[in-house]
């Protein structure tokens, strides 16, 4: 499933960067500045709903007490914040050119800001707690309680007056943008989501062996065991 | 094809710094993780490997 995951990403990725890059026209307000928007708004909206998955994953971790389910959530956050470092960084080098500011202390950004903190917490929780199981639980209640902030980034473009631009996609309105660059951006988002199901998936994997290895180290070792090494 | 000539893709209207500087580090850490998780993989993978052979 792995390399599936990452050919479909690599395809969707390459098309998207053509459609993008070399077939979109230029933005009649922002010019070619607007072709951040290849990278940032499908960085954002990974950063976003990764978080959720997260979440949900600690929910069911948390629920059922189970196992596979924390490995998820570890797997999943370097991704998610990976991401949100990446939303964050070129917005930077999207605000600049139109707003003249790299950073601005707006709703939508300093939320996404919050985000990379959780994300930040809740991978730095799961590594200051020795005990495995204490640390599963105590990232995965982290996660879950900050879920609150996925709405508040997503609605702060209405709630509050933002200098960062209103939503041009949403499920309930037709797109405020031009077919082509619609489909770029859309496949770019695709590609990062087969991306991101490709990395994490092979993450888990990687955190089920060192766990695995790290449950044959501390197994406690019987008399007979001992003497058959001396 | 929307561009005249390479020189015109690559400097973007005079926003080619911003536009280009997005588009690389966004490649650079996507590869970079990648990466990462290869070595993780291997390190993971040759743990096991010697903790069996310890025991085993």
């Amino acid at each position: 499933m792995i390399p599936w995951f990452g050919t479909v990403a690599a395809l969707a990725i390459a098309v998207g960067l053509y459609i993008g890059l070399l077939v979109a026209p230029t933005d009649f307000q922002q010019g070619e500045a607007y072709r951040i928007i290849f990278v940032h708004v499908p960085a954002a909206w990974m950063s976003m709903f990764l978080y959720v998955v997260m979440a949900v994953w600690a929910a069911v971790g948390l629920g059922l007490n189970a196992r596979l389910s924390f490995m998820m959530t570890q797997a999943i956050a370097p991704t998610g914040a990976m991401f949100t470092f990446l939303a964050l960084l070129t917005g930077a080098m999207w605000g600049k050119p139109t707003w003249g500011a790299w950073w601005v202390w707006d709703a939508r950004l300093t939320s996404e800001l919050i985000l990379l903190f959780q994300y930040a917490g809740v991978m730095l929780l799961r590594t200051s707690i020795d005990d495995q199981r204490r640390a599963d639980r105590a990232s995965g209640v982290c996660a879950l309680v900050g879920v609150v902030n996925i709405p508040i980034i997503y609605f702060s473009v209405q709630w509050w007056n933002t200098l960062h631009q209103g939503a041009s996609v949403s499920m309930t309105a037709a797109p405020k943008m031009a077919t082509v660059m619609l489909t770029g951006m859309l496949l770019m988002t695709f590609g990062f989501w087969m991306y991101s199901l490709a990395v994490i998936l092979s993450r888990a994997r990687c955190v089920i062996l060192e766990r695995e290895s790290l449950q044959l180290w501390s197994k406690p070792s019987s008399v007979a065991e001992v003497a058959g090494v001396r | 094809m929307y561009w005249g000539s390479l020189s015109e893709f690559l400097e973007m209207g005079g926003y080619g710094l911003y536009v280009w500087t997005s588009f690389i580090i966004t490649a650079l850490c996507m590869v970079w993780e990648i990466l990462a998780l290869w070595r993780r993989r291997a390190a993971a993978i040759a743990e096991s490997r010697g903790i069996v052979r310890d025991i085993g």
